[in-house]
């Protein structure tokens, strides 16, 4: 396959950046789309050029490091599937392909493809984890959880923070991010003792950090790559709500 | 968003209820619009029942745009730069026109209050005789006026589509079989308000009514 690539290269976090056009021949439908770029990356080194940034890890699809905007669709035309386990054959000998980082205020753009995603920890240590003191994993019936609440939460816990729902959102909302940290605990028992500070906390960090509100357009499920549902940002509406009504005396809500 | 939005949507269904009082003709309709006036009389001032409501939608109407546009502006500035290539966005089309749908709603209650209420702009405009300002407004010779009407309430029915389901999420539905179910129910809803709506103008406007 022969493909045309416009990126989006930026030298560091003050430059302005552009759309760079650069050309890729004899690519392989097999190669995953990191691998394809990996290729670009090695003639541009050889022709003494500075190869494109881009963010990377496992590339097993679960360490939510990959993100990139491919022809305007964050992680590419595949559903459910990170940009690392993207395959070229998703695309077709002489396709233009557009690259672009997450755009976000909150997600500033490092170098070319690489965002600074701080602003995801810090709505985590607003209250994203549990206080009481675990120690090693207990019998697992000693605490009964229903399994409707077990499933739910550990559909949530499935987020792996690559913020492709900031990147999708036409309002730049970073709420399924928070909704599934928030909701992961939250069903569960060990999340109770700080479930209403905890909803409080997380989305003011969410607003401070620069995210848009959301307005439940669903954009973000959509491209999603491990389908976190839309119902999560129902869920933490329902503990924002009783939180700030029911729960008003609770200490640091 | 979502409380103010409860609000008007009650209004909604208020007003079309009222609205279809006008098969039963036009003594029973001009009958019913002076109803509104005296009700609560003698608790209450002649008119006074309407004032209290006028004022009510005035502020939900008031709140309902400064939230939207707070996320607007919000909205705007989380993305300050733009992406150069963009999908259309996947979500309903009735999500993607909700500001837009909004202007074009708030245009038309401008026009409609003028029209219906003050009678500034309605051929007949006689406040006594609310029957005879619809019939005259929807004749068939003030086609440009139907026509109007129907894009209002065309665009109405796309504001509560979404409006409605997101409403509800808002206020913390929750379940996936809930969330089938609030969609179904803002759909049906969104297309009986139209049609309760539009019956009115286009039955003027064919004569059944006259």
């Amino acid at each position: 396959m022969n493909l045309t690539l416009r990126i989006w290269r930026q030298s560091g976090p003050q430059d302005k950046g552009r759309m760079v056009k650069y050309q890729v021949d004899d690519v392989s439908p097999d190669m995953s789309f990191l691998e394809m770029l990996d290729v670009l990356n090695e003639r541009l080194i050889l022709a003494g050029e500075e190869p494109v940034a881009f963010d990377h890890d496992c590339r097993e699809g679960i360490c939510g490091m990959c993100g990139l905007m491919i022809n305007g669709e964050a992680h590419g035309p595949q559903r459910g599937t990170t940009a690392c386990q993207l395959h070229m054959r998703q695309f077709k000998d002489g396709d233009t392909i557009d690259i672009e980082p997450w755009r976000a205020r909150a997600f500033p753009v490092i170098k070319d493809l690489v965002v600074n995603r701080n602003a995801f920890d810090k709505i985590i240590a607003a209250g994203g984890y549990v206080t009481a003191p675990t120690g090693s994993a207990p019998e697992a019936h000693s605490v009964p959880v229903a399994k409707a609440d077990a499933d739910s939460a550990f559909e949530s816990a499935a987020c792996i923070g690559c913020g492709a729902c900031v990147a999708a959102c036409p309002n730049g909302s970073g709420m399924l991010f928070t909704a599934a940290k928030v909701t992961q605990l939250s069903l569960l028992p060990q999340g109770q003792p700080e479930r209403y500070t905890r909803v409080i906390g997380m989305v003011d960090a969410h607003d401070e950090a620069g995210f848009g509100g959301c307005t439940n357009a669903g954009e973000c499920t959509a491209v999603c790559p491990k389908g976190i549902p839309l119902t999560t940002i129902g869920r933490l509406n329902r503990d924002y709500l009783a939180a700030t009504t029911r729960h008003a005396d609770t200490p640091g809500a | 968003m979502a409380v103010t939005g409860v609000l008007l949507v009650l209004f909604l269904i208020a007003h079309m209820l009222g609205n279809l009082k006008i098969f039963s003709g036009a003594t029973s309709f001009d009958h019913y619009a002076h109803w509104l006036r005296e009700l609560g009389v003698p608790l209450l001032p002649s008119a006074g029942f309407l004032w209290l409501q006028r004022v009510g939608l005035l502020t939900a109407v008031i709140l309902h745009i400064w939230a939207a546009t707070v996320l607007a502006l919000r909205a705007r500035a989380a993305r300050p730069v733009r992406y150069a290539h963009r999908k259309k966005v996947r979500g309903s089309y009735a999500a993607r026109t909700m500001r837009w749908g909004g202007v074009i709603i708030l245009l038309f209650v401008v026009y409609h209050i003028l029209d219906l209420t003050t009678g500034t702009l309605n051929p007949v405009g006689d406040p006594s005789r609310p029957f005879a300002n619809v019939v005259a407004d929807f004749a068939p010779e003030r086609w440009y006026v139907t026509l109007f009407y129907t894009v209002a309430v065309v665009a109405l029915g796309f504001h509560l589509r979404h409006g409605v389901f997101s409403a509800l999420r808002s206020l913390g539905q929750q379940t996936p079989r809930g969330e089938q179910r609030v969609r179904v129910v803002a759909l049906v809803f969104a297309v009986v308000l139209c049609a309760g709506y539009l019956v009115v103008p286009f039955a003027v406007l064919t004569g059944l009514v006259s």
